[in-house]
Formats: C-alpha cells, structure tokens, sequence
C-alpha cells in the first residue's frame, strides 16, 4: 500500500473515465521553483549588501556607499521578488485553465525523487495537482504578487530590502510546498518552512528586543503543533503503512471504521497540529504578536496563508476527519470558541493591527467550524474570500501606517503611528485606502453582496444544519455562537474604519500637511484585493440563495462553482460524512430555510455597523498619551485580552523557567557538572596514587612482576 | 648410575646457585654461576641433548660469563664489596612470593611422566631413533635450516644490533 | 627422570628470582636473571627428549637471545657505573616521574 500513488510515475495518471481528455499539468515544479530562483537571487544580493555595508563600516565611510550600488542593491529585488511571484501565479492560472478544460477525477501527481525509503517506510518527493491544490495555488501566488508589489513601496527605504524579498520569496516557496505536496512529510516540510520564514520576518527587526522575542514566540508555540501534526503522520504510517495522500485516503476507509479510537487520535493529533499554525485557542497567543512583522507580513502570512494552512490540513485530510466525529465536533468547538474569543478582545484593542489580528484569528475559527462541521468547501471557500478581504484589510491598515508613520517623523513627533486614538478623520488624506478598506469592512463584516456574505453565510448554515444526530446540541450551541462572533465581527471593524478614517482628528496640522496617499504600487493592490472582496464570493452561490433576492434571482453568474470544483478532492470525505453522520438538516435549529437566516446575519451585521457607528459618533477620542484604559470591568478585561499571557504566564512559562533554572543551577551545574568533575578528581587522584608505585626502583617493579606472575600462575594451577 | 650422576650434578647446579644468590663478592658469585652451568651440561649429556652441552659449556660458561668477568674486572667490583643482601621486609616478601611459587610449582610437577599428552608426541623411543638416524647435530640443523631458518637469520640480525648496541651504549664520550 | 629435571628447573628458576629479587649488584641480579633463563633451558631439553627436538632448537635461541641480551646489558651497566660511580640498583631511580 506504500506509496502506490507514486510507483505509477507522473505520466498519464489522469485519464478522465470516459476517454475524455487528459489534463496534462505545465511545469508545476516550475511553480515551485520560480520563488526559490527569488529567494536565492534576493538572498545573494541581502548577503552581498550585508557584507558590503559591514565592510564599510569598518573603513569607516558608512553611507558612502554610492549611488548606482544602492540603485542595484534596489533594482534586482523590486523586480525578482514580486516578478518571480507574478509569474508562479501565471503559471498556476495556465494549469488551472487546463485542469477546468477536462473532467479530472483522480489526483494529478508528479513524481520527482525518493526522499527516504527506509523499510516499509517510503517518502517521495511529489507533487500533486488536484483542484484543491491548484486553488490554494491560485490564492497564494494570487495574493502573494499583490502582496509583494506592496511591499517595493512599502519597504522601499528599509535597509533590510533585499533580505526582505528573500524571506518573503522563500515563504511563498514553502507555502506551495504545504500545499502541492503530494504526503503528508512534504506538507510537513513546507509547514516548517514556512513556520520558519514567519519567525524570520516576524523578527525581521531583530535589532528590536521586542520583535525578535515575538519572532521566537511564535516559533515556540507553534512547536507544541507541530509535535501533534509529526505524532498524527507517525500514528497514520503506523497503521496505515503510508504517509502520501493517495495511499492514505484510500486506506483510511478500510482500515478504520466510523469513529474508531485510532482515527480520532490521529484527528486530533492533525488538528492540534492545525490549532498552532492557524493560531487557535488556546494556541492563538503568538499570532497578535506575530504583528511584529512589517505589515505586508501580516498580509502575507499572518492572515492570508500561512494561517490557513491549518484549514487546508483539516480539508486536505477531510476523510480522516470524516471518519472521526469527535475529532471534527472537537474541531468546530475550537474554532467556535476562538471565533467569539477573539472577536471580544478585538473590540477593545487600540493598535489597528491587533484588531486585525485579533480579527483574524476569529475568522479563522470560522474556517475551524466550517471543517468541524465537515463544509469543506464552506472552509475552502471562507479561507479564499477571507485571504482577499483580510489581506485588502492589512495592507490598508500598512498604507495607513506608513503614512502615519512618514507625517509624524516629519514633526518628529514620538507617538505610536499604529494608534488608533492617534489617527481619526484620515479619509480626508487617504480617500482611496479608506474607500477599499471600507469595501474590506463591509465584506468582512457579512454585508451581502459582498464575498464575506456569501462565504460566512456558508459556514454558519452548514454548522446549524449539523444540529441533527450525533453532537446534536453541540452544533446548535456553536451555531449561535457563530451568529454571535458575526454580528461581534462587524462591531468591531466598524468601530476599527470608524476610529481611523472618521471622527476628530487627534493629529496636529502639521502632520496633517505631511498626509500623503500612497505610491501607486501601493494603491494598485489595494484596488484589485477592494474588487475582489466585492466580487470574490460570487463563485459559490448556494443554491437556494442562487434563487432568491441575495442571488439576483440568479442573476449571479456562478452558482455552487467552487463546490462542483472541488467536488472530486472532497466527495470522499463528504460520502463517509453522510454515511456516518446522516444528511444535513434541511433547516437551522430555530427553524427557517437558509434564505431566511442569511437575511438575518446580514441584517444583524448591518444594524450592528449602524448601532456602533451611532454610538461612536460625536464621541471626543483623546491620542494615545492623553487616554488611559479602561478603567475595569468588561472593557478592562477585553483590553488586557482577557489575561490569557498573564495566566499563561503564571500557569506554564513561569514553572518551566523555574525548573529549567532548578535543573540548570542543580541539575547541570551540581550534579552533572558535579560528577564529571568529580570524575576527572577521582582519575587525577587515582593517577596520583598510582605514581607512587612508580618508586624508580628496579627491584620493586621486579617485586610486582614477580607477584603478577604469581597470580597467574596461582589462577592456573590452582 | 644414570640417576647417581643425575643427584650428583643437581645437587652441584642447586650449590651453585645458591652460591650465585648468597656470595657477595661478585667473582665468587660468577664462578659459582659458572658451576652451575657445567653441571647443567652435564644434566643435558645425561638428557641426550649432546650439542646443546656442548655449546652450554662454550657459548654460556666460556663466552658469557667471560664478558660478564670482564665487566667485573673492568669496574673494578673484584674487591672492597660490601654485603648488598636486601634485609628486612623486602626480604620476606621476596622468599614469600618465591616460595610459593616454588610450591604451586612442585605441585603441578608431580607425576609429570605420566601425562596423557605424551602419547602424541615421539616420546624417548622416538627421539633415540631420531638421534640414531641423523646424530645429535643433524637433527637440530635439519629443522633450524628448514622450518625456521627465518627465526635463524633474524636471530643473526638480532647478535648484530647487540653488538652495535653495547659498542654504542659502552663506549666513552669524548 | 622427567619429573626430576623439571623440579630441578623450577628450584633453580626460584633461586635466580630471588637473586633478582634479594640483591642490589646490578651484576648479581643480571647474573641472577641468567640463572632463571638457564633453568628454564633446562626444563626445554628435559621435555624435548618427551616432544621432540624442538625443545632443543628453542633452547638454541634462547642461548643467543641471552648472549645479546649480556652484551647490552653489561654495556648499559658500564655507562651507569660511568655515571654513578655505583652499579648498586637502588641508586638507579631515573624511571621515577
């Protein structure tokens, strides 16, 4: 069973039934491959600078290092890093119009070299191509290139541009890694690649104390995942005998049966792996730290992919999940839970991306109950409008800052340019971030027509329509709670548009006339993240939704496309789910059709940005230095983000700090120290005694060789 | 009478011996080691190791313990010696450790003769037919120039280096 | 008369250890060791007329082995005695660290 997805090698595996055609995939390591290329090119150039600048510094003409070197040191990366990006995403939109050209069933893979084969243990270098994959393709180099082209205004006059590119390029290579790998080891490959470039970039200012403890932060907590994920693949090989997905899914059915103990372990493991890398309770902690980073960062990996990854593992091993229920409910009660949690600490926060970031984290719980409630698509789908209107949302709130940060080093002003209570009234100076990061808002926000509406809409259907049969109660619980963190989702992003764009401006004038809205590289991403957020949700219309007043009365032009796509990748998992789990319920747990409560979330989502808009308006904010927090209560305990660190800090850091101390002072330096020295006493000591056999007397060493003969011969004859 | 004369020459080469360890002049010592050598000739007549007799007398108690007379001579040890007898403890130890293993020794010798091992070997026939066909001294060159002429020659190379060792080691530096 | 000649080997081995061991006359006890390499030559040529001619062609060796062995010897004991004015063993203690 091991591997036999590979053996077959990357020729002709696709043979549609039914003679059609067969999807011939181009040059998919060449996906791969480009931002590597990036990645070596960026990163020759950062150690060149760096070198370079060292070398400077030491002859002691800093600065001088010439014009045409500084051009070059931001040349090449301005056109390798987003270029190399941009042209993976060419390359992913050509074989994703080739996979929608024929009906493929089966898995594309393409089989490079055998990693290890060690015994019956076998892991391959492949590639798979499927319609999953190619559409996490198409979201990361989609993203990713409006992402980069962000970031050559962003980080224009940061003398770390080249090592920036580098990082961000090798993360987009890992990232395709996760997802084209075509087993469970590569996944894991690039899953600690791209934890890796996350504690790179999020540490990318390590001269800052602050940043790089953040960096090492999310490293950390997010090997408390990773152990789980590594235990879930060494559980499966164990009783599957296969770590690539073919074998896997094509085992899993046989081998297990519905909920048996063994699935579940290995489900849960995978999801525990899933909780540390898309930052979940109780793992979420290092993701509002992760904003550290520079925002494009945040974009890039802290909101649209790299989190997902999690959701991507959960739908990618939807048969194993499927065949575990517990493992599911457990997933969905995670994500249902964090959807609320964070959604309350967001509505407290002050610093625009820890809203976000809080923000981010619930909407990935979302994502959670979607792939709890066994909606794959649903997740899918949330995960791709999600990847739009979030990144759109984080790189308005880096246009912000940025321009923030320009005005108020322009009067040299030492206030914090991620304040919200520093800014208010920007819409004056950046009308066209604030029009696109409103678009974000409302789509965010679940404002039908927008992508968030239909994808939100979704996952909030599928987990109440899960409240029948087993975890009956559960799913209803959760999907009151999803309802809740929804209506919680607009609040706070209202309250977010509303403290940066609107209200009274906290700045003084003369920051006021250093307000500039931003290069075009920074725009441009803006506009296209802004159109897509609007049109991103229209390719998965439910039906009943396709029919009514929210679909234009199919109007719209795709209905349930993203389902019919990725019907083949998720038909297995979906037939055990059915099989184990009975159908969906063909209404919510209150009662009504999916028609009504969508009208319900919108409306409610509506009413709450009116309520707080209403509420916030006329309201005198005060700039950071002249505000104190929350004096206590609710507000206080959202504002500290409910104590988790501090709890965190007591229950778990603070004892293993203190034991590590205990096993250094005592452990190492007494004991083990301790005997080692001790060792090298004894030897020295037992060397001193014997030299005082060494008498330089002949007749004595004649005295012992004659005693040692007589041993012998004793022990001989005797 | 073989056996008389065996007693005799034993109790000659035991004298001797004792005389090598207890005399404390120096060419006492020599000379009694001297008698003892020839009595162990004679042991090795009695034993039919002819040649070897004959060398023990030539090579050991001529040759050998010439050089070592020399030696005496030369240092000048022939007189004002003093007694160099080790007394106290390391006397006891000394007569303790070689005693016992004297006894352990006697012990193991006793009824050697009878040993089952010597069926496999020629015995006293074998080696008197031996001696009868090829004499004493064909029959030690016969092997020492077949089977292990290499340990002959690298005995030759060993004299060799011995010599140029002592002439080194011995002579004066100017 | 095995058996005899090999007690006589041995009683001569002890007597020459204990010279070794007894005497400080780096001469004595190098004429000591002599004695001890002659009983053992004796105990080859009694077992040899039992196990062939072998024993003697050892016995051969160990004659020229203790012939060189001498000449070095006694050599080395000269240039001690150069140094010393003494050839009483315990004055010798070089060997000591």
């Amino acid at each position: 069973m091991t591997a036999s997805g590979f053996a077959a090698g990357p020729a002709a595996q696709a043979v549609a039934p039914g003679g059609g055609e067969a999807f011939e995939p181009l040059l998919p390591g060449l996906i791969l491959l480009l931002p590597l290329l990036g990645f070596a090119g960026n990163g020759i150039l950062a150690l060149a600078a760096a070198r370079g600048g060292a070398a400077r510094l030491r002859s002691g003409e800093a600065g001088a290092g010439g014009e045409p070197e500084r051009r070059l040191v931001h040349a090449l990366p301005t056109w390798l890093g987003p270029g190399s990006v941009a042209l993976a995403f060419v390359l992913s939109a050509l074989n994703f119009a080739r996979m929608a050209g024929v009906e493929l069933h089966d898995p594309v893979i393409r089989h490079y070299w055998s990693w290890m084969a060690t015994g019956p243990f076998t892991a391959e270098v492949a590639l798979q191509l499927d319609q999953l994959s190619v559409i996490m393709n198409l979201i990361i180099t989609g993203v990713g290139s409006l992402i980069h082209l962000f970031s050559v205004g962003y980080m224009r006059e940061d003398p770390g541009y080249a090592r920036y590119f580098c990082y961000l390029n090798l993360f987009v290579f890992f990232m395709l890694v996760l997802v084209m790998g075509a087993g469970f080891p590569l996944m894991f490959v690039g899953w600690e690649g791209v934890g890796l470039c996350s504690y790179l970039l999020i540490g990318f200012w390590f001269e800052d104390r602050e940043k790089a403890d953040a960096g090492k932060k999310a490293f950390i907590v997010n090997r408390i995942g990773d152990f789980g994920f590594l235990l879930g693949i060494f559980l499966l090989f164990r009783h599957l005998g296969a770590v690539d997905y073919v074998g896997v899914f094509a085992a899993a059915p046989e081998a297990f049966s519905y909920g048996d103990p063994v699935v579940t372990a290995v489900a849960l493991l995978l999801l525990l792996g899933a909780i540390g890398k898309s930052a979940q309770v109780p793992l979420y902690v290092w993701l509002p730290d992760a904003m550290a980073g520079p925002t494009p960062v945040s974009a890039l990996i802290h909101a649209a992919t790299m989190v997902t990854a999690g959701v991507y593992l959960i739908a990618r091993a939807g048969v194993l999940f499927a065949l575990a229920p517990v493992g599911s409910a457990a997933a969905a009660t995670i994500g249902a839970v964090t959807a609320l949690f964070s959604a309350t600490i967001a509505l407290k926060q002050y610093d625009i991306k820890k809203v976000l970031a809080y923000s981010t984290v619930s909407q990935l719980g979302f994502m959670f109950m979607a792939v709890g409630a066994g909606a794959y698509v649903a997740g899918i789908f949330h995960l791709m409008t999600h990847a739009f209107f979030k990144a759109l949302l984080f790189l308005g709130a880096g246009a912000v800052i940025h321009s923030m940060h320009h005005a108020l080093h322009a009067t040299h002003r030492e206030w914090d340019a991620q304040d919200m209570r520093n800014m208010g009234d920007l819409r004056r100076y950046l009308p066209m971030t604030w029009i696109t990061m409103g678009t974000a808002t409302l789509a965010i926000a679940g404002i039908w027509p927008f992508a968030g509406f239909f994808s939100k809409d979704e996952i909030i259907w599928y987990t109440g329509a899960r409240a029948e049969g087993e975890f009956a109660v559960l799913y209803a619980a959760l999907w009151a709670i999803a309802l809740v963190a929804a209506v919680l989702t607009a609040v706070y992003m209202t309250r977010l548009m509303v403290l940066t764009f609107h209200g009274n401006q906290r700045f003084g004038e003369s920051e006021a006339r250093n307000l500039h809205e931003e290069p075009v590289t920074m725009t441009v991403p803006l506009a296209v993240l802004a159109l897509l957020a609007v049109f991103g949700g229209w390719i998965n219309v439910p039906p009943a939704v396709h029919d009514s007043f929210f679909g234009g009365f199919g109007l719209l032009p795709m209905s349930e496309w993203l389902h019919y796509w990725l019907e083949p990748v998720t038909a297995a998992a979906d037939g055990i789910r059915a099989a184990g789990a009975g159908p969906y319920s063909e209404s919510a747990p209150l009662g009504g059709g999916e028609v009504l409560w969508a009208a319900v979330a919108t409306t409610a989502a509506a009413a709450a940005i009116l309520l707080t808009m209403r509420a916030l308006a006329g309201r005198e904010v005060r700039p950071a230095d002249e505000s104190s927090p929350p004096e206590g209560g609710l507000a206080r305990v959202l504002h500290d983000k409910w104590y988790v660190d501090e709890a965190y800090d007591r229950v778990i850091v603070r004892p293993v700090v203190g034991a590590s101390r205990f096993a250094w002072r005592w452990i190492d330096q007494f004991v083990i120290d301790g005997a080692v020295d001790g060792i090298g006493a004894l030897v020295r000591g037992l060397g001193w005694a014997g030299s005082l056999l060494q008498t330089g007397q002949v007749t004595t060493y004649a005295v012992i060789l004659a005693l040692g003969a007589l041993t012998i011969l004793g022990a001989l004859i005797l | 009478m073989t056996e008389i004369v065996f007693y005799a020459l034993a109790a000659m080469a035991l004298g001797g011996a004792i005389g090598v360890v207890l005399k404390s002049n120096p060419v006492a010592s020599l000379l009694s080691m001297v008698g003892t050598l020839a009595s162990m000739a004679g042991i090795f007549v009695l034993l039919e190791a002819h040649f070897l007799a004959a060398i023990q007398v030539m090579v050991y108690a001529g040759a050998i313990m010439v050089l070592f007379l020399f030696v005496i001579m030369l240092l000048n040890l022939g007189h004002d010696y003093e007694p160099d007898l080790r007394r106290g403890i390391g006397q006891f130890l000394a007569f303790g450790v070689v005693g016992t293993i004297a006894g352990l020794l006697a012990r193991q010798l006793r009824g050697a003769e009878d040993n089952p091992v010597y069926q496999f070997f020629p015995g006293p026939e074998g080696m008197d037919r031996l001696l009868a066909e090829e004499g004493i001294v064909g029959a030690i060159a016969r092997p020492l120039f077949t089977d292990y002429v290499i340990a002959f020659e690298l005995v030759g190379l060993l004299l060799l280096v011995a010599l140029v060792g002592a002439v080194a080691l011995a002579k004066r530096r100017v | 008369m095995l058996t005899e000649a090999l007690v006589l080997g041995a009683l001569l081995f002890v007597i020459g250890m204990l010279g070794v061991l007894v005497r400080r006359n780096a001469i004595i006890v190098f004429l000591s060791i002599e004695l001890q390499l002659n009983a053992v030559n004796l105990s080859f040529v009694a077992l040899s007329r039992y196990l062939g001619i072998e024993g003697q062609l050892f016995v051969f060796f160990i004659m020229t082995v203790a012939a060189a062995e001498a000449a070095v010897g006694l050599a080395i004991i000269i240039s001690i005695f150069r140094h010393y004015e003494s050839v009483n063993v315990e004055n010798f203690s070089l060997l000591r660290w």
